[in-house]
């Protein structure tokens, strides 16, 4: 019995340090004790059993492909270190392209985005050619495939040889884009604005707000706060897709490694191409969380004032 | 012309699908009065004062504030919300924003006030109803007492000639529920006009000077606290009474 009471008390001593409670006497069980060496056991298995299925995992994926007839040749075409090295460089500087432009078509998807949200929930007959315009818009944009309407806009609009319009292919391409994207967007703002409760415009209105009053201070800024994640998605989805306008001849990520891949004949420049673009996105991950974590933080510390 | 009613309901009906939840409800309220609407869940009382606020259309009837009918199509029903307050059995306060923002909200938006009167203009009620040192606080990190006193003040910052409370203790813990009843009768000392729809019948017979009985579509009853109260004229009032004396509401 008492054996075991130090031998408990030598393994928790680390453990018992950081008690918050030590100076009201409080001195833990061998309940407690007993209970949190139990909970450390189990949680040091977990973590083993958890590495070491990981391993067996990648050894399998790693014979799997190693041991497939055609690996050596893929290798050589995929994994090239040489034209790793050669198309790097290449791409970063075509990567330039598309991140401006998703700049540039963030900002506009998200206002034109929202500009639509709002017109398919205004209400009265007045607006009525606006609210069907918008559903027409969203409804067409959506269903159409990106790459469709990119070739529609970026081939088709030079081919019309209009005065005084662009034939960029890069301006033309970012058009398309932002055409798709604010079909999307819209329907997550449209969410947003559906997901806050009735009774807040409810309350809005009865304090003598107009209907756009409680639109723009009540209902707008609870909507976009709870669609930050989908849109911050959205966003994503969009940086990569700006690699499409590559096939306009825009020199973006995409065209840079396509053209040393046609040259030579060796995929390895759509891998790299393909890895800076997953590289690109994750910081814009963390960024989301990053927003939604601060949102919550500023919340709480707001209530304490 | 100072007895002239605030508020006149004449032969109100309200449907809702095929649910006839008004069938012909008349109501007058005087100035400087508080009336009770009692009647059992689902007899009316909240949606009688949502077609009040014209937060609701109704299908007949008339409504009027003030010798101006606000049921009149022609209305400018904005400019009737912002003389009657509201106050929610729910709250409804906005969520994003902090207690002072929820306050000054309509007086700047609604009433052109510049930010520095509406905001003292709002700590003095928040100091008047026990609130100082919230006026920072965000909504969600108040008790439900304290928010639905936030939602009075809320209400009271547009100075409305009429107050409307619909079952605003019923969402409430028990031990919640006295502090805010005790604002209403502070209001009441203060001469608002108010029409309460309510559960507490011993807040009922305690403050309103009108008790009126909601059954199956109708004010099936209306006297003074003592009429009601004391002695109901009508065999559902007294079955409804006897209920909630049973349950130890009264």
């Amino acid at each position: 019995m008492t054996v075991a009471k130090e031998e408990s008390g030598r393994e928790d001593a680390d453990d018992n340090g950081d008690l918050p409670g030590a100076d009201d006497g409080y001195v833990p069980s061998r309940r407690r004790l007993d209970r949190e060496r139990y909970k450390r056991d189990r949680a040091r298995r977990a973590t083993g059993i958890a590495a070491l299925s990981t391993l067996a995992t990648g050894i399998v994926l790693y014979l799997v492909v190693v041991n497939a007839p055609g690996w050596p040749r893929t290798k050589e075409t995929f994994f090239s270190a040489e034209y790793a090295r050669e198309a790097f460089p290449k791409v970063l500087e075509g990567l330039w392209l598309n991140v401006r432009l998703l700049l540039v078509c963030g900002v506009a998807v998200l206002v034109l985005g929202m500009l639509i949200a709002v017109a398919r929930t205004l209400r009265g007959p007045v607006f009525f050619p606006l609210r069907a315009l918008a559903a027409a818009y969203t409804d067409f944009f959506r269903g159409l495939p990106l790459i469709i309407n990119l070739m529609i806009v970026v081939l088709g609009v030079p081919a019309l040889r209009l005065q005084g319009v662009t034939v960029d292919p890069v301006l033309l391409g970012g058009t398309a884009l932002t055409l798709t994207y604010s079909a999307y967007v819209a329907e997550v703002f449209r969410a947003g604005i559906e997901s806050v409760h009735p009774s807040q415009r409810a309350a809005a209105r009865s304090l003598g707000l107009t209907n756009r009053q409680a639109l723009r201070h009540v209902v707008l800024p609870q909507a976009v706060r709870r669609q930050v994640p989908p849109l911050l998605n959205d966003l994503v989805s969009l940086q990569k897709d700006t690699g499409l306008v590559s096939i306009g001849g825009a020199i973006d990520a995409v065209r840079a490694a396509d053209i040393i891949a046609g040259r030579s004949l060796n995929y390895t420049p759509y891998i790299v191409a393909g890895l800076v673009f997953v590289a690109l996105t994750i910081p814009m991950t963390r960024f989301t969380d990053w927003v939604t974590a601060r949102m919550d933080r500023q919340r709480a510390q707001g209530g304490t004032i | 012309m100072s007895d002239a009613p605030v508020l006149r309901m004449e032969s109100v009906r309200k449907t809702f699908g095929g649910s006839v939840v008004l069938r012909d409800v008349g109501l007058e309220v005087a100035p400087h009065t508080v009336t009770a609407l009692i009647g059992a869940s689902g007899s009316g009382k909240s949606t009688l004062l949502r077609c009040a606020n014209l937060l609701e259309d109704i299908d007949d009837g008339a409504i009027w504030l003030d010798g101006e009918e606000i049921t009149d199509p022609r209305a400018d029903q904005d400019a009737v919300r912002r003389r009657i307050g509201v106050v929610f059995q729910s709250y409804n306060l906005f969520p994003h924003m902090t207690v002072l923002e929820n306050i000054t909200l309509a007086p700047r938006r609604v009433h052109g006030m510049g930010r520095a009167e509406a905001e003292q203009r709002a700590h003095e009620l928040l100091d008047r109803l026990g609130l100082s040192g919230k006026a920072g606080a965000y909504p969600d990190r108040l008790s439900g007492g304290q928010q639905q006193r936030v939602a009075i003040v809320r209400a009271l910052a547009v100075k409305p000639r009429l107050l409307l409370l619909d079952e605003i203790t019923a969402a409430l813990d028990p031990e919640l529920v006295g502090e805010v009843l005790n604002v209403v009768r502070d209001l009441k000392a203060d001469g608002m006009t108010m029409v309460l729809a309510t559960h507490e019948m011993g807040f009922a017979r305690d403050v309103a000077d009108q008790v009126c009985f909601l059954d199956g579509g109708v004010v099936l009853e209306r006297g003074t606290a003592e009429e009601i109260f004391g002695d109901p004229q009508r065999e559902r009032t007294r079955r409804f009474l006897r209920r909630i004396v049973e349950a130890g509401r009264l």
